[in-house]
């Protein structure tokens, strides 16, 4: 029973790092440049694509997970050069507006390139299988690296934004972007360089669900809405809110799923326990979202 | 003047001379509706390919009658499956449907067609309340009762040994039906029983269940992309080797297999049908099949092509005609044809009797995947409703 405990602590976790990635974008974006990108799932799909795609062709994980990352980045200053760039001083409704239809155009030109059948990317020889962790505890090894480069790209982002003059740029900007204009810092360039990253983080999450999901159209969408509300939950504009944010739902999510059927059967009986607990398991994350939303409206993880 | 008119009444003559001859050898219109575009778009692509390749190996006829399938792409939306039939029975006066693949499909357009006196085949979706209570003359299904599905991966566990199982589908109505289903024929214990949501990619929490309740067998009815990634799932995290999967037909055929790839080794399917059965039916429409498209065959392209020799052999002893329901279905009963599965007969409730077997997935010689049959699990099987048809 501990042993199981522990794989579902590894399970959530790891499903709270992919969140981690794209939260980590949307949260810069949204932070420092005022626009809510509904295409930032868009992203993670190009990613997810372009490594699918290179991958079938050629077989190697590092030209899949380069073609990935490349993919979505350019991809992102594309969207930033193109249509983003001119959005920064609308409101939000044309910002979603705008976005929206992106989402749509990119969904319908990946079905147009590459069809409705879902991808689907073969599991590098090096990390398929799993290891014995503990006695009793077996988890597949991909997870194990998938969490292993999260931490790493938390580690990298942490030093960026803290320890660098860029990192000072971007949390200046996101404190007061104004103030950072009026200092002479040429924001356009920086605008265009956070939303890079924020693709390329995008897209490293969503080459990395490769071997795991399927690669679809429609992917994006799925995980969009839960980064949004980690975003919320850690803080608009604070990566390390972000970081945070993410594993705390993506273990309320995954706990919630694995256990709450079960503890339900204890005073009902199994498909209504099963029913109830898949329901309050699904609405779980949203209700911390919103218990944030009242007690700390501006984030579990900024400092007021 | 005398000249024009003549001229005119020999034209006017003429023309309905040829309009009538024309009609007399207008094919028979088979109205099909099915479902060719989103990821399920290769269902009803291999059943509208089977049925036509039936036809082809005729002529251009089915039973000697020359006949003119008419398809439509419902796109899995109910309304518009309705919205097609109505078109067809009102504008084109189709008389014979056919083709639909989804169940939820099938109940918003069959009642139109049936309430309008023409006549439905099922190639495939047959959902219970047609099997039982709501059964109808005019309606026949060549595939299989929905449930019946699920019903046999029950008797495959069971004829496979195993005493307790833990089953997992989807939390809507086809993933209810499928559990109930396997339930009702499954003698072991059930150790768990999981919903999984509609939309849910990542089975992590899942399995991890599945490996702490050891159970000796996994049932799971996930369709589509989402049992493609449960599949490879669960063989990453090693559970394929320490409890063997049970499915129904429908989450295992030629073209999942194709995209699961080395993952569905050893995974036990049930099925009514494979492309590896030994009778001459089964042999000629492989051989058609092969050479028409090149692609594996999916059950749902025998389907279609059984639907079709069904019609064929109705159509052959009432001359082509329709319209006189009653003698349709005195024909349509004797089921007089060679269908590709071997046994087949109608029960009761116009839905098949037939045999199940147990198939297994296996790597053969030449390093590709092949389902490989096994053993007949059940014979002349019908389904769980027929009993509540009154016809």
């Amino acid at each position: 029973m501990n042993m199981l405990v522990a794989e579902q602590f590894l399970n959530g976790i790891q499903f709270g790092i992919s969140l981690f990635l794209m939260s980590a974008g949307l949260t810069l974006i949204f932070g420092i440049m005022g626009v809510i990108n509904l295409a930032h799932g868009s992203l993670y799909m190009i990613g997810a694509y372009a490594a699918a795609l290179v991958a079938a062709k050629t077989g190697s994980v590092l030209l899949a997970l380069i073609a990935g990352l490349a993919g979505a980045g350019v991809a992102g200053l594309l969207l930033e050069v193109l249509v983003i760039n001119r959005l920064y001083d609308r409101d939000h409704l044309d910002q979603v507006l705008a976005t929206f239809a992106l989402i749509l155009i990119i969904n319908e030109t990946a079905t147009i390139l590459v069809g409705r059948q879902p991808l689907f990317v073969a599991m590098p020889p090096l990390f398929s299988g799993s290891v014995t962790l503990l006695p009793g505890l077996v988890y597949p090894v991909y997870r194990l690296v998938v969490i292993g480069v999260g931490l790493v790209v938390g580690a990298g982002l942490y030093f960026l934004i803290n320890r660098t003059r860029v990192g000072m740029l971007v949390r200046a900007g996101a404190t007061s972007r104004e103030m950072v204009r009026a200092l002479g810092v040429d924001i356009k360039a920086l605008y265009t360089l956070v939303f890079g990253l924020g693709a390329v983080l995008a897209g490293l999450a969503g080459a990395m669900a490769g071997p795991v999901l399927s690669v679809q159209v429609g992917m994006g969408e799925q995980i969009l809405i839960l980064a949004f509300v980690v975003v919320v939950i850690g803080g608009v504009g604070s990566v390390r809110g972000a970081f945070y944010g993410a594993l705390l739902a993506g273990l309320i999510d995954t706990l919630a799923r694995a256990f709450l059927p079960g503890l339900l059967r204890h005073v009902m009986n199994g498909s209504n326990a099963d029913a109830l607990g898949s329901g309050l398991s699904s609405m779980g994350v949203y209700l911390l979202m919103a218990v944030v939303l009242l007690v700390k409206p501006r984030g579990l993880f900024v400092k007021s | 003047m005398k000249m024009k008119t003549l001229t005119m009444v020999s034209a006017l003559a003429f023309a309905l001379g040829s309009a009538s001859a024309a009609y007399a050898a207008d094919p028979l219109a088979i109205g099909f509706i099915t479902t060719l575009s989103g990821p399920a778009g290769y269902l009803g692509q291999d059943i509208r390919d089977g049925f036509n390749l039936a036809v082809q190996m005729e002529g251009g006829k089915l039973g000697g009658v020359p006949v003119k399938v008419v398809v439509e792409d419902d796109g899995l939306k109910p309304g518009k499956g309705r919205e097609i039939a109505d078109k067809m029975l009102k504008d084109q006066h189709i008389k014979l449907f056919t083709g639909i693949v989804f169940s939820n499909v099938l109940g918003a357009t069959v009642p139109d067609v049936l309430d309008a006196g023409a006549i439905y085949v099922s190639p495939n979706a047959a959902p219970s309340p047609f099997a039982g209570k709501s059964c109808n003359k005019n309606y026949y299904v060549v595939s299989w009762q929905n449930d019946s599905l699920h019903e046999s991966a029950g008797v495959n566990a069971n004829s496979l040994g195993y005493k307790s199982a833990f089953i997992m589908a989807p939390n809507y109505q086809a993933g209810k039906d499928a559990l109930a289903g396997f339930k009702r024929t499954f003698k072991g214990k059930i150790v768990g029983e999981i919903y999984t949501r509609l939309d849910q990619t990542d089975f992590s929490a899942e399995l991890a269940q599945v490996r702490a309740a050891k159970p000796d067998a996994f049932f799971q009815f996930e369709p589509g992309g989402l049992g493609i990634a449960l599949l490879r799932q669960y063989q990453q995290a090693g559970l394929g080797k320490e409890v063997p999967m049970v499915v129904a037909a429908p989450s295992l055929d030629a073209v999942t297999l194709k995209a699961v790839g080395e993952a569905a080794v050893g995974v036990n399917v049930s099925a009514h049908w494979n492309s590896d059965f030994d009778n001459p039916a089964n042999k000629a429409f492989m051989a058609a099949w092969t050479k028409a498209y090149n692609r594996p065959a999916t059950y749902y392209s025998s389907q279609g092509y059984d639907a079709a020799l069904a019609i064929a052999a109705a159509l052959k002893q009432t001359g082509g005609k329709v319209d006189d329901t009653a003698a349709f279905r005195t024909a349509m009963l004797k089921a007089d044809f060679h269908s590709v599965r071997g046994n087949f007969k109608f029960g009761n409730n116009q839905h098949p009797v037939q045999d199940w077997f147990a198939l297994k997935v296996e790597k053969g010689g030449d390093g590709q995947l092949h389902l490989v049959t096994q053993k007949k699990i059940l014979s002349n099987y019908g389904d769980s409703f027929a009993k509540d048809c009154k016809l």
